[in-house]
């Protein structure tokens, strides 16, 4: 690829995308050959602490690019500044659109309010977190030898979407105690009520206070709790396991947010195209036949697909909500929602029918049968992957006397009870780093309670 | 951004991108730990390698990629999805054919997918193998019943000044030195000496005759099974025993000894006549080896469909074999159908058995069962059976 005319073109897209509104933190590009494309793709970070399932997924992709499945054109991890990674084999043209794609997401990175939270709290600089954690697990293997680092990271990373959002990622450990009467105290009037009471002294509180339970409440964060609470787990594990956490909680909002953040990289890649009338002729063409192929939603040479192109579906319903409500209230969207609020509230009928989705249901015998038009259904339907970050709802429960961790599915929520078969293996997982035997809770095919147990 | 494309992107040189692939080192360990539960499993494993094409000394054997496992929600009875194109509500759709790379977004990664084939080291297979087998019946023939020898086995902190290691000694030292600077040339802690182990050996000698009916009812499968079986029995034989003379001898209606290369190779047609076999092992028994100082085996593979007239003169011969032999193991051969033993040749060797002769018997109809007839014959356990 000609590197030379497209970076002479980089400030030019940025001065223009500045100008058309978007706000985001500069971004260093760099090209890369493409089988490290595929890595970062594989890894999710640029240098990651090394796994064997990682090694898996890696031949696995390596397979499906040989097979020509897919091509990676850039990927880009937000931060201060931002870093995006371009393939060498992209065009010009591929290039140019992609330039525009990425300022798309490093907009989207900075204002979205999910992606702003989790960035102030791995500290905008997840590319460099990333690889001092590799880098701490490589000295890790070093001292401790190969086997004891792989089954605490088998654990970790079996339970990397089992973190909770709600609190922060430098995460205080539980009160020792229960205060008797922690729900009103913490108020102005429950201090003032307090006051009402003459009986009420320190001393007498203290010899009331009971020792709080752990958990006091169901625990959806396995991974903190599992650092902070498992009975011999020393210093080195649970360093590993809280630097899994740390990037689950950078990948939390690349998870919640893709069909919006994609969508939105790909709007303003084909609009800054159409308002750059500084490019060569030539290249706007093919860019513009390289950005319908990102957005195909359905594969050349069939007529449906039995999944939703996340770029075309995202892409398509900016594209009705800045016709139909401008620009401005476009953004506030981007900013406040994620995926399961962005297609609620703004995938319409009318695009629903005009993009032709619709909701199918595949029978025991594997016959596949499109049901009737639902739009709470489609939304819904659309929305449930995302939910808990992909996984299961399980948290932690209680520990038992004996050191038992209690693990409890909550089947309500997700409707069916879990893989019991996987669930063994990851119950093995744990129980190598927890140390004591390790219970799961959920229900089995026909509804009634079942409880597994390692070992 | 990604996007669905049929053509291939270009190979070239990435310079210093090439030095790490952390891709490829996690794969490599991802292989070590196949290894690993390949070793666990490894009869059924090895059953689907090809071992006996050319004279390599490593198999492939296909296996499935490992899967890290997260929990995961059972898999709906009715798995339902939201699709995209012309379609009305009531119509039948059809799973489209490249559909693998699409439909991952909804049904969740799917690391196991792939199987490939992993090379391991004939020696190493036959090393797991191994420990616990041996030939049933070894009997001393000369003299006294063990005979040991001192082999070289590492490296010991003390020992007798003839057996110092001067090049492993001075390596010591230098490492030494290296890690805590300077010091005295050599200490004590630096010397290394040669070890060595007494290890015992059969002072007896044996001779395994390897009996293949190649005749035209043997199908391909079948012979393929016989020679697998053969060639882990010659492996793991040759690995116990140093001292161990293997002859190969096939048969129709004709009977011929055959190198070991050749023996592998060989396919035949034509009819079955089990007791040309037999008789060419008593003929290469009597010019070769004397069973007053040879441990003598015979196993033989066959489908069991010996020629009627043949009846009685195998009989004849085999009982004449029994005398001679420490043990007669028959394998018989049958990749159509499950047989149990009820032919006409498994009755000679169960007739054997039954009068108390070193003999036994197993039946193989596919390739994971060749295992089961290695341990059978070459177990501890394995002795004449009724």
């Amino acid at each position: 690829m000609n590197t030379r005319e497209w970076r002479e073109l980089l400030p030019r897209i940025q001065d223009l995308a500045v100008q058309q509104g978007l706000a985001y933190n500069p971004v260093e590009f760099e090209t890369v050959p493409e089988s490290f494309m595929m890595e970062i793709a594989v890894y999710g970070l640029p240098v990651r602490m090394p796994h064997w399932s990682f090694g898996v997924r890696y031949i696995s992709q390596l397979i499906q690019h040989r097979m020509g499945h897919s091509r990676l054109f850039e990927v880009v991890f937000p931060g201060n500044p931002g870093r995006a990674y371009l393939a060498r084999g992209n065009s010009l043209a591929e290039n140019i659109l992609v330039t525009a794609h990425v300022l798309g997401h490093a907009d989207f990175s900075r204002s979205n309010l999910i992606f702003r939270d989790s960035q102030r709290q791995v500290g905008e600089h997840i590319v460099e977190q990333a690889a001092t954690h590799a880098r701490q697990i490589a000295m890790a293997i070093e001292e401790h030898g190969q086997e004891k680092v792989e089954a605490v990271l088998d654990a970790a990373l079996a339970l990397e979407q089992h973190i909770d959002l709600n609190h922060e990622i430098g995460r205080e450990p539980y009160p020792q105690f229960l205060d008797p009467k922690s729900g009103i105290k913490a108020s102005e009037f429950g201090r003032r009520f307090a006051a009402l009471d003459p009986q009420s002294s320190e001393t007498k509180d203290r010899a009331a206070r009971r020792r709080a339970p752990i958990p006091p409440h169901p625990e959806k964060d396995l991974l903190w709790f599992i650092a902070q609470y498992a009975p011999e787990l020393d210093g080195w594990e649970r360093d590993i396991f809280l630097a899994v956490r740390e990037e689950s909680f950078y990948f939390y909002p690349v998870y919640a947010t893709q069909i919006m953040n994609e969508g939105w990289a790909s709007y303003w890649h084909a609009r800054l195209l159409r308002e750059a009338d500084f490019l060569p002729q030539h290249a706007y063409v093919d860019a513009i036949k390289c950005h319908s192929d990102v957005v195909r939603p359905i594969a050349s040479g069939e007529k449906v697909a039995l999944a939703i192109n996340p770029y075309h579906l995202g892409f398509s319903i900016w594209e009705d909500l800045v016709a139909k409500h401008g620009l401005a209230a476009a953004r506030r969207t981007m900013q406040e929602d994620d995926d399961a609020s962005f297609v609620r509230n703004h995938l319409t009928l009318e695009l629903a029918n005009e993009l032709q989705l619709f909701r199918y249901k595949a029978d025991t015998a594997g016959s596949i049968k499109v049901q009737t038009e639902d739009l709470t259904a489609l939304h819904e339907e659309l929305a449930r992957p995302k939910y808990n970050f992909g996984a299961p709802s399980i948290a932690a429960a209680e520990v038992q006397v004996d050191g038992t961790l209690v693990l409890a599915h909550d089947h309500h929520c997700d409707g069916r009870g879990i893989d019991i078969e996987r669930a063994a293996k990851v119950l093995e997982y744990i129980q190598r780093v927890w140390r004591r035997p390790v219970l799961l809770k959920t229900i089995d095919g026909d509804g009634r309670p079942v409880e597994i147990k390692t070992p | 951004m990604e996007m669905n494309e049929d053509k291939l992107g270009c190979t070239r040189i990435n310079g210093w991108y090439d030095l790490f692939s952390r891709g490829a080192r996690d794969w490599l360990r991802h292989n070590d730990k196949v290894r690993e539960a390949v070793r666990a499993h490894l009869p059924d494993a090895i059953a689907g390698g090809d071992v006996l094409s050319g004279g390599t000394r490593t198999i492939r054997v296909p296996v499935h990629m490992l899967e890290h496992y997260h929990f995961r929600l059972r898999s709906p009875d009715q798995p339902t999805g939201v699709g995209q194109g012309a379609a009305k509500p009531g119509d039948q759709l059809r799973q489209p054919a490249n559909d693998a790379g699409q439909s991952k977004g909804q049904g969740g990664r799917d690391d196991g997918g792939y199987e490939f084939l992993l090379e391991f080291k004939i020696e190493d297979i036959v090393d797991w193998l191994w420990e616990e087998m041996q030939l049933p019946n070894l009997k001393a023939r000369v003299g006294k019943s063990e005979e040991s020898d001192w082999t070289r086995e590492g490296w010991a902190k003390r020992g007798a000044r003839s057996r110092l290691d001067r090049r492993r000694s001075l390596k010591e030292s230098i490492k030494r030195r290296s890690v805590h600077g300077a010091g005295p040339p050599f200490t004590d802690d630096d010397l290394r000496f040669r070890q060595l182990n007494r290890r015992e050996q059969p002072a007896t000698q044996a001779v395994v005759f390897m009996l293949m009916d190649v005749s035209g009812s043997m199908s391909d499968q079948d012979r393929q099974l016989a020679k697998s079986f053969f060639f882990w029995a010659v492996q793991g034989l040759r690995r116990q025993y140093r001292h161990l003379d293997t002859v190969f001898v096939a048969h129709t209606t004709e009977a011929w000894e055959f190198n070991e290369e050749q023996f592998f190779q060989v396919s035949g047609s034509g009819g079955t006549v089990a007791s040309t076999g037999f008789n060419k092992v008593i003929e290469i028994t009597r010019d070769k080896y004397d069973p007053g100082r040879y441990n003598v085996y015979l196993f033989y593979a066959s489908d069991g469909d010996n020629a009627h007239s043949d009846r009685v003169d195998a009989r004849i011969a085999l009982d004449k074999l029994a005398e001679q032999a420490n043990y007669l193991g028959y394998l018989e051969i049958s990749s159509i159908a499950q047989r149990h033993l009820t032919t006409e040749t498994a009755q000679l060797f169960t007739t054997l058995a039954q009068r108390g002769q070193p003999a036994g018997s197993f039946a193989v109809s596919q390739l994971q069962d060749i295992w089961a007839a290695v341990r059978h014959f070459f177990s501890h356990q394995a002795r004449a059976d009724a």
